[in-house]
C-alpha cells in the first residue's frame, strides 16, 4: 500500500482503531464488512466501447475500454484478446510517479484481470473475425484518480461495469455494432487484517495499519476463480477460510445491488 | 487454455505416473554461488533454480529505513528455462511474483534486527516446468538462512490444483497448462502461518479446503528437506 508522511500514524491514534475494530467497529462508524458508499456511474466516457467510474468512499476510479482488431496470440488462435491495464496516475496520491507502471499497479492489474479471466466472464472465443489471422481485442484501461484504499475492489467494479455495457463495432467490417456477449459477474472482495479482525474496503489509514491484505473473486456460480494474498504478513488457514465466507456473501450482496 | 487431454488416467494416476497426492521429488543443496552471503539450488522435479543473496548496507542512503530491513527479492528466468525462448528482464508476469516472494520473505525475516540494511535475493530460474514461484520461494528462504539473517521461520511453498475434476498436489506442466485452477501456498510451518497464496481458475470452497489440507500434509515433508539441506553443510567433518 501507499505511505506518504501522514502513514506515520501515532501509536494512540493506531492502539485506538486496533481496540475500535475488535469492538466491531470502524473509526468511520462502519461494522466490520461493510463498504462505504459505491457510486458506479455507467458509460462515463462515450467515445469509448464502453465505460465506469466507480466511486469507494473518495477512492475514484475511471475504466475505459477500446475495442480494436488484431492478430491474435500464437497459441490461442481461436480466441479475442483481453488486455486489463491498471494505471496509479501521478495525481491520485503525494507518492505515485509518472513513468513505467510499479509493482504495485502491475499486481493490482494482474489480480484484477485474473477474476474476470478465469470467472470466463468474457467467451473470448466469440470474438474471432478470421481463426488464427484477425479477432476482436478488448483494451481495458483502468485510471486511478484518487487512492484511499481498495484498489482493486473499486477497479473490478468498474471493468465488469465497463465489460458489460461493452458494444463491439461491427459495422467497421460492414456487420452490426453488437454487445459483447457476458457470462458472469464476477466480484473481488479484499479483506485487510487488523489486529485479529479482517475488514472488507478498507480506507487508506486502515490499510496503512494493516498487516496482510487478501483478495478473494468469485462470480455467481459461488466458485472462487482468484485469490491473492498481498502485502507483509500473515493469516492462518481459518482466517482464509472465513475471507472466503466474507467475499461470497459480500459478493453476491454488491451483485444483487449493482449488477442486476 | 481448455483442452481434451485426459489428465487422470483410468487407473486414477497422473500423466506423469503420480498419486493424487504425491509430490515430485525435491533436492536442496546450499552453498552454490560462494561469493554470494548465502545461496541455495533446488531441483523439484525438473525445475532448477538456483537464489543467492547478499546482505549489506543498503544503497542510496536516502533508500535505507533506519529501523528496519529492506527485502528485495528479484526473480528472474532464463531465456532457455521455457519451451520458446524467454525474452531477459522483467515482464509483468515476473514483477508480480518478485513482489509476492518479496512479501513473503519479509513476513518472516526479523527485519528490525537489520535496521539500514538491504537483503537482495537474487533467484534464477535455470529450467522451468511448473511451481516456479514457491519452489524459487522454497530455495531463497533457505539462502536467507544460510546467509544468516536472522528469521522466524523457513517458508516452505507448495502447490495444488484441479486436474480434470480432482483436486492434486504439486501440478506438473500440463496440469498447469490444461488443468482447471492452480493455487500456490506457502506457509511458516512453526505456526502454520500463511504467507503467499495465489488462486486461478475455477474452485468451490469444499474443493478449497481439500488442496489446502493436502499441501498442509505435504509441508512437514519440504521442510525436512530444507532443514536438512542446511545442516549437512555443518555436517561435513562428522561424516564418513
Amino acid at each position: 500500500m501507499p505511505m506518504d508522511s501522514n502513514a506515520v500514524i501515532s501509536e494512540i491514534r493506531k492502539n485506538f482503531m486496533l481496540e475500535s475494530i475488535k469492538n466491531g467497529k470502524r473509526l468511520d462508524g462502519r461494522p466490520l464488512d461493510e463498504y462505504r458508499e459505491i457510486k458506479i456511474t455507467e458509460n462515463f466516457i462515450p467515445k469509448s466501447a464502453g465505460s465506469a467510474m466507480v466511486e469507494l468512499g473518495n477512492t475514484k476510479v475511471v475504466a475505459g475500454l477500446k475495442i480494436e482488431q488484431g492478430e491474435p496470440f500464437a497459441d490461442t488462435p481461436d480466441k479475442g484478446v483481453i488486455l486489463l491495464n491498471i494505471e496509479l496516475l501521478p495525481m491520485a496520491f503525494p507518492t505515485f510517479e509518472s513513468g513505467p507502471p510499479s509493482e504495485q499497479a502491475i499486481e493490482y492489474s494482474r489480480v484484477v484481470d485474473r477474476g474476470i479471466r478465469e470467472s470466463k466472464m468474457i467467451d473470448t472465443s466469440k470474438l474471432v473475425i478470421e481463426s488464427g489471422k484477425n479477432v476482436w481485442m478488448i483494451f481495458v484501461d483502468i485510471d486511478v484518480l484518487n487512492y484511499d484504499g481498495n484498489i482493486i475492489d473499486a477497479c473490478t467494479l468498474a471493468a465488469v461495469t465497463a465489460l458489460k455495457n461493452a458494444v463491439i463495432p461491427g459495422s467497421k467490417l460492414g456487420e452490426k455494432d453488437f454487445k459483447l456477449p457476458v457470462n458472469a459477474t464476477p466480484v473481488a472482495v479484499t479483506m485487510w487484517k487488523l489486529g485479529d479482525e479482517l475488514i472488507c474496503d478498507a480506507s487508506l489509514e486502515e490499510e496503512q495499519v494493516s498487516t496482510g491484505r487478501i483478495t478473494v473473486t468469485m462470480s455467481e456460480d459461488n466458485n472462487i476463480h482468484a485469490m491473492q494474498k498481498g502485502e507483509i504478513g500473515e493469516f492462518s488457514l481459518e482466517e482464509i477460510q472465513k475471507a472466503i465466507k466474507t467475499s461470497s456473501n459480500i459478493g453476491n450482496k454488491l451483485r444483487e445491488k449493482y449488477f442486476r | 487454455m481448455e483442452s481434451n487431454i485426459k489428465l487422470i488416467t483410468d487407473d486414477g494416476l497422473r500423466l506423469d505416473g503420480r498419486a493424487l497426492n504425491e509430490m515430485r521429488p525435491i533436492k536442496i543443496q546450499t552453498g552454490v554461488v560462494e561469493k554470494a552471503d548465502g545461496s541455495a539450488y533446488i531441483e523439484w522435479g525438473a525445475n532448477k533454480i538456483i537464489a543467492a543473496v547478499y546482505v549489506r548496507e543498503a544503497y542510496p542512503k536516502h533508500a535505507q529505513n533506519i529501523d528496519r530491513a529492506i527485502v528485495k527479492a528479484r526473480y528472474n528466468m532464463s531465456g532457455y528455462s521455457v519451451e520458446e525462448r524467454k525474452r531477459p528482464g522483467p515482464d509483468r508476469r515476473t514483477m508480480e511474483i518478485s513482489k509476492v516472494i518479496t512479501e513473503a520473505l519479509e513476513s518472516t525475516i526479523v527485519l528490525e534486527k537489520l535496521p539500514r540494511a538491504e537483503v537482495d535475493v537474487f533467484i534464477q530460474v535455470l529450467e522451468a516446468d511448473a511451481g516456479t514461484r514457491i519452489a524459487s520461494l522454497t530455495t531463497a528462504s533457505v539462502a536467507v538462512a544460510d546467509a544468516g539473517v536472522p528469521m522466524r521461520d523457513l517458508v516452505v511453498g507448495c502447490t495444488a490444483g484441479k486436474a480434470d475434476g480432482k483436486m492434486v498436489l504439486d501440478l506438473s506442466k500440463d496440469e498447469d497448462n490444461f488443468g482447471e485452477a492452480d493455487i500456490p501456498m506457502a506457509i511458516l510451518p512453526r505456526t502454520k502461518k500463511i504467507v503467499l497464496l495465489q488462486l486461478d481458475g475455477k474452485v468451490s470452497q469444499e474443493e478449497f479446503d481439500e488442496a489446502t489440507s493436502m499441501m498442509m500434509n505435504a509441508i512437514p515433508r519440504i521442510s525436512e528437506i530444507q532443514r536438512n539441506a542446511l545442516m549437512s553443510k555443518y555436517n561435513v567433518e562428522e561424516g564418513e
